[in-house]
């Protein structure tokens, strides 16, 4: 049974504003090394996928650039490979418009490419959810039902103020979805949503992209699953590892920080069989001088260590001058904290230099943000 | 240019290293990790990348394996090219003669063919066992303007130092007039590194010259430098300044590491404008736990410290559980120190697991009396190994 694999690149750019105003999603930096589009591509790979579609929409220059050739995912391949499928945009269509905006116009959108896929399934994923599953077991699953469709879902609380985040899927004891509820509002307790990430039998997902087509439908979920439910077989396969969804600034602060708890690295990097991996940078060894202090802080390769970091997640290339305090931050690629400054609850982008005895504080719920390059 | 290259560079990478022990023994000495997350042929291999060397030949001969694993296709070094890279060249069996690498000259003159297809004015021979940075490029500058037949890299070394090297006695021009290798009583302190710029049509000559002398060592030091200063070649010293250090012995491979550490380290690899370059793997980054306590040290990927490290070099992988000690230390890769153990002094190479409450060597002089743990080697629980050991399977089981 041979897999292609589709990765949306834009989608839930809304949901964390300043970190996708230069980038997308899938590009956005996360637990010190990683691009979240790494978890998408990883779990691909780790389950024997190796023919991967990349959707992009906007600004995805920074996306490119960390892909390359995919070689650093082992995808730089002969047959297959990655292929980064960039906006397609008729000619003379004049038809500003025709960028797409939600999932079943970015699939419309490559229908050309889909009408080409000969592998028996397809596995979609979007960027924001943050995971390591074997997709083997669940495109075996899919199989062995015979679904037309099959979600992957977990078992997460959901509150008030979240609930309106996720797509929550009611299943019967068979599996058999019975009932999607998008992004509603106020919903307490223990539901199963979806992951965003599916198996789709090839035939059903281009015969139904076609009717999508004719009919002149835009909600993936409302017109290709829901108008269906009763008519197609569309499954639930529940996940049960490491999954963080990123909805907000505060959610993208708290799950970099939830990297803190060991345990929270075992179920995401540690799977033995299942590694991530990321674009090799070739930085030297983190140095710590004498007089550095470090603290529960997860810390990549190529730093400069001088002053003092607690609870802080710090990228590549950072460097903490003398007598620097970084506290509960998240210090992106490059960015340096000089000698006497003190930073605290900040997420830095790339090549921040927060000069010496500047003082900055966030809060945990409303972490301080520090757009790219900036020098305070 | 797809016909023909300037330069070519022949790396001497056969090196059996039998002065690094059990480090040594299922691997060659340009293999033998170094720095955190390198191995020697990093530096070299590095060098000739920034220098704009494209075309590398690496010599291998003693246990060959994970030195061909190492190098793959090149990739890493951006040396995976349509023409030119880098290759490995292992001794083979020709049509008349099957012959290992009898030494350093043979080792190049049995790969005469590899240098031809690139048709280059100069060949850069150098060797795989040395740590440093260096622009070839500047070398070869030099090599150009002095019109020179081979230039040879010198470093100034103390007047007692000399004695254990190769020493050029030049003019004041740089022009060398005598070689004299390992003497007691030095000239000159112009130490030769062994890197060594030819221009390729004499080098060619002289190593057809030497492979047909009876009786031939051949080897550059003792054969084809002599040779070609006594038929009167023009011969130079390139001075070199600069860190350069030969970590064929346990405490200089000891010293070179201790090298990166500090504010201002004697040899920095965190200098952007020369970057070294290494096979990295997929982990994820380093943890400093709560009690963790760091001081002068380089941490690599993948390690967890609940610990204490000090003045110390940690590769990718390692784990240091709470309440252990590690001091001036090298720990290479994939090991795991467990809770309560000290290690002091010593050299501990890749996968092996330190039970608790072990007492691994002897501080008292750091450098002084290091001790080596092998490769994949399970150390028990409270066990107490001294100073200067050099501890492998089977001395371990004797030991247990």
């Amino acid at each position: 049974m041979s897999t292609t694999g589709i990765i949306f690149s834009n989608l839930h750019d809304m949901s964390i504003a300043d970190l996708t105003r230069k980038r997308t999603m899938a590009s956005v930096p996360f637990g010190c090394r990683y691009r979240l589009i790494d978890f998408a591509l990883s779990n691909m790979v780790n389950s024997g996928i190796s023919d991967i579609n990349v959707i992009t929409h906007n600004n995805y220059r920074s996306l490119m650039d960390h892909l390359g050739s995919g070689k650093d995912w082992d995808l730089a391949r002969r047959t297959g490979g990655l292929k980064v499928l960039p906006p397609f945009i008729t000619a003379y269509s004049n038809d500003a418009s025709a960028l797409y905006t939600s999932r079943l116009e970015a699939l419309k959108s490559i229908q050309g490419v889909v009408a080409g896929i000969t592998a028996d399934t397809v596995v979609l994923s979007d960027c924001d959810a943050i995971c390591n599953i074997d997709l083997r077991k669940l495109i075996e699953y899919h199989n062995a039902e015979d679904a037309d469709v099959t979600y992957a879902v977990k078992t997460v609380p959901l509150t008030a103020a979240t609930s309106e985040h996720y797509n929550i899927v009611s299943s019967d004891e068979n599996g058999n979805i019975t009932d999607i509820i998008a992004h509603k509002k106020g919903v307490e307790g223990n539901f199963d949503v979806s992951i965003n990430i599916w198996v789709f039998k090839r035939q059903y997902l281009q015969s139904s992209l076609l009717d999508a087509a004719a009919h002149g439908y835009t909600s993936f979920t409302h017109d290709i699953i829901g108008r269906s439910l009763t008519k197609q077989t569309f499954k639930a396969y529940r996940y049960d590892g490491f999954y963080a969804n990123i909805t907000s600034m505060a959610d993208y602060y708290a799950i970099n920080m939830s990297l803190l708890d060991p345990k929270n690295r075992e179920a995401l990097f540690k799977i033995k069989e299942r590694p991530i991996y990321t674009k090799v940078r070739n930085s030297a060894p983190t140095k710590y001088v004498d007089g550095a202090t470090v603290k529960n802080s997860l810390i990549a390769d190529g730093c400069v260590i001088e002053g003092t970091v607690e609870n802080s997640i710090l990228f590549r290339g950072v460097r903490v001058g003398k007598n620097a305090v970084v506290k509960n931050a998240i210090l992106f690629q490059d960015t340096q904290i000089l000698s006497g400054a003190f930073v605290n609850c900040v997420i830095a982008d790339k090549n921040v230099v927060v000069r010496n005895d500047v003082m900055l504080s966030g809060h945990p719920t409303m972490p301080l943000y520090i757009e790219k390059s900036k020098m305070i | 240019m797809y016909h023909k290259k300037e330069c070519v560079a022949m790396l001497l990478a056969g090196g059996q290293g039998s002065r690094l022990y059990t480090l040594t023994e299922k691997t060659a000495k340009p293999a033998v990790p170094f720095g955190g997350k390198y191995r020697i042929i990093d530096f070299p291999l590095s060098n000739c990348v920034n220098s704009g060397i494209d075309t590398v030949g690496v010599l291998t001969q003693y246990q060959p394996l994970e030195l061909n694993e190492y190098i793959g296709n090149g990739q890493a070094w951006d040396l995976d090219r349509t023409f030119g890279g880098v290759m490995v060249l292992p001794p083979y069996q020709g049509n008349k003669s099957a012959d290992w690498y009898k030494g350093t000259a043979n080792a190049i003159y049995q790969n005469l063919a590899f240098i031809d297809r690139y048709d280059p004015e100069y060949v850069l021979v150098l060797s795989g066992d040395h740590i440093y940075k260096m622009d070839y490029a500047a070398m070869l500058d030099f090599h150009k303007k002095t019109e020179a037949d081979c230039t040879i890299a010198v470093l100034n070394v103390t007047l007692e130092e000399a004695s254990r090297f190769g020493i050029m006695n030049t003019d004041d021009n740089g022009k060398i007039y005598e070689f004299e290798e390992k003497p007691a009583h030095p000239k000159s302190t112009k130490a030769s590194m062994g890197i060594y710029m030819f221009n390729y049509k004499k080098l060619k000559q002289y190593l057809i010259e030497d492979e047909n002398t009876e009786g031939s060592a051949n080897d550059f030091g003792k054969n084809i430098i002599p040779n070609m200063l006594a038929a009167g070649e023009s011969m130079y010293a390139y001075p070199f300044s600069g860190y350069w250090k030969d970590v064929g012995t346990v405490s200089s491979l000891w010293e070179a590491n201790m090298d990166l550490l500090g504010e201002n380290p004697v040899f920095n690899l965190h200098d952007r404008s020369w970057r070294i370059f290494s096979r990295t793997s997929a982990s994820p980054a380093q943890f400093i736990g709560e009690r963790g306590v760091i001081d002068n040290v380089l941490v690599s990927e993948g390690c967890e410290i609940m610990g204490t490290v000090k003045d110390s070099v940690l590769f990718n992988g390692v784990t240091v559980e709470e309440g252990a000690t590690v001091t001036n230390s090298v720990v290479m890769g994939g090991v795991t120190i467990k809770a309560g153990t000290t290690v002091n002094n010593v050299i501990i190479a890749e996968n092996t697991t330190v039970g608790a409450n072990a007492t691994i060597g002897d501080g008292t002089k750091p450098g002084d009396n290091i001790t080596i743990l092998g490769s994949d080697l399970s150390i028990p629980d409270g066990m107490v190994i001294g100073g200067g050991l050099l501890v492998n399977a089977e001395k371990l089981n004797e030991l247990v």
